[in-house]
């Protein structure tokens, strides 16, 4: 298969589109909860925004391709796996600590873990591309 | 039968359900064309413009209702998932459009397969919350 390399295409443009479409669904969220009820779960909240903010990053980074954008999408795809299973874990061991939903609690088991699988995705996917001329 | 649920919800009729086929139908098709290497073709641009339409009259449904003075559950959650809901498509053919591959298709499969999740959110965020 001769398919162009760079992040941005192929494969590359099916995960831009599901970063969007889960920084959408993050940045709603968030906002969302900011707006209304902050003072019921500030640090599940402003983790909610800090998730949506990295999936929008991710998915610029990766869409402007090139040595930053790699940079920056690499970043964003460690820091998102870090928090995935981090707040995962956490959630799981304390429940008292996220009281309410966040994207990466239970490891995104309430957007069907693709939380979970997309910074997977995103690094196999820098990797993949590493040779490749920006 | 409750005179509240005879009522309904505006969101919750053949109108959503009918949405919510064609877009697991496109999905399907989209997926088929991703399999066999196939970059999107005109019938999934159709089904994105089709899903569209139902979509904003969706869109214009929930409108009137809230003009005759129905409110929704939760109306922040409502109008963000009303807003993203008719951004979908649109948002699927631009990308399809950049990508004329297999993974176009594949698009196009991914974000036929959040619309109906969308379609019901929107219908959990009309009902009153009390579950």
């Amino acid at each position: 298969m001769a398919e162009q390399r760079a992040t941005n295409r192929g494969p590359g443009r099916l995960l831009i589109a599901v970063y969007i479409l889960f920084a959408i669904a993050a940045t709603s969220r968030a906002g969302l909860q900011i707006a209304t009820k902050f003072d019921e779960a500030p640090v599940a909240y402003l983790l909610s925004a800090l998730a949506a903010l990295i999936y929008i990053v991710a998915a610029v980074g990766l869409a402007r391709a090139g040595h930053t954008g790699r940079r920056v999408a690499l970043a964003c795809c460690s820091v998102e796996l870090v928090g995935v299973v981090g707040v995962g874990i956490l959630s799981l061991a304390d429940r008292e600590l996220f009281p309410d939903e966040t994207v990466w609690s239970g490891f995104g088991s309430g957007y069907g873990y693709i939380p979970l699988v997309l910074p997977v995705l995103g690094l196999f996917w820098l990797w993949r591309t590493r040779h490749d001329p920006a | 039968m409750t005179t509240a649920a005879a009522a309904g919800s505006p969101v919750d009729g053949i109108l959503a359900t009918a949405s919510i086929v064609l877009s697991l139908l496109v999905a399907v098709w989209a997926l088929v064309a991703a399999v066999r290497h196939r970059a999107p073709d005109r019938l999934q641009f159709v089904g994105l413009a089709v899903l569209e339409v139902a979509l904003l009259a969706l869109t214009v449904v929930a409108l009137v209702a809230l003009g005759g003075g129905e409110r929704p559950g939760e109306p922040g959650a409502f109008f963000g998932y009303l807003v993203t809901l008719v951004c979908l498509p649109p948002l699927a053919w631009v990308l399809a459009r950049m990508e004329p591959t297999r993974w176009g298709s594949a698009i196009v499969c991914a974000v036929c397969l959040v619309t109906p999740v969308v379609v019901v959110r929107l219908q959990q965020t009309w009902e009153v919350v009390g579950g």
